[in-house]
């Protein structure tokens, strides 16, 4: 399936441009029409993919995020979010709501939001090489008399 | 800064605004914190009506008001909270610990 259009970023692993990585994710989505309630939940997933590059991928140096969010035909939107970090020994484990590597206030259901909110999430990671997050969301729309 | 701070003898408000994310967390964390710890309130209410984002760094900000408050024996309420961050709110199964109420147009 070919999609009808690409958008590709690339950001530093620097916290003050999450908020820009979901307004210009969810920017681009709306060209898909999406109801103010899909809008959010792209934002919401992708502020925590982001968030994962920034605190687990690159823990203690700036490193790049590459995002590229495809506009299918069908409805789809599917957002890449990829690190060359350290990467996830057990990805199965780092999935399960609650668990987190990190103390602090880190909740650990950055997975579990992302799973909720979006269609679909797959995650394939390399440890020393780095993780890749594709998230779907099939967009039903506001042209379906939703919203 | 996104939190403004109120005070009775029995409640201490927070009201938040703007986007809660892992970038703004910490700012509003420390300024909560040092309220908290100043006058003990035995009611702190976390009021969402102005946020319009958050993801799961409010949950860790949630929860861990929840664990200082508790452990001097106050209460905690989240108060104002629109629909999607009621979403994201469910899945940290806070409602079992502290109140939530929605913000009166989401009810609708």
């Amino acid at each position: 399936m070919k999609p009808l259009n690409v958008m590709k970023l690339v950001i530093e692993s620097r916290s003050v441009n999450e908020s820009f990585a979901r307004v210009a994710v969810s920017a681009f989505a709306a060209q898909q029409d999406p109801t103010i309630e899909e809008i959010s939940d792209i934002k919401t997933a992708v502020s925590e993919a982001v968030t994962n590059c920034i605190v687990h991928a690159y823990p203690d140096r700036v490193g790049l995020i590459y995002i590229t969010t495809s506009l299918y035909e069908n409805g789809l939107v599917r957002i890449k979010v990829q690190d060359k970090g350290c990467g996830i020994l057990d990805v199965k484990q780092a999935m399960e709501p609650l668990f987190t590597t990190l103390g602090g206030e880190r909740s650990g259901l950055g997975f579990a939001v992302m799973e909720s909110f979006m269609d679909k999430v797959k995650v394939r990671s390399r440890v020393m090489k780095g993780t890749i997050v594709i998230l779907d969301k099939y967009i039903t729309g506001r042209a379906n008399g939703n919203d | 800064m996104p939190v403004e701070i109120q005070s009775t003898p029995l409640a201490m408000t927070a009201y938040l605004s703007g986007e809660i994310d892992h970038h703004q967390a910490p700012a509003i964390r420390l300024k909560i914190d040092d309220a908290v710890q100043r006058q003990k309130p035995p009611l702190l209410k976390l009021d969402f009506g102005n946020v319009e984002f958050m993801d799961s760094s409010g949950i860790g900000l949630v929860m861990g008001r929840y664990r200082l408050v508790k452990s001097y024996g106050g209460g905690m309420e989240v108060v104002n909270l629109p629909v999607q961050i009621y979403k994201v709110m469910k899945l940290s199964g806070i409602e079992k610990l502290a109140t939530i109420k929605l913000r009166e147009e989401a009810k609708k």
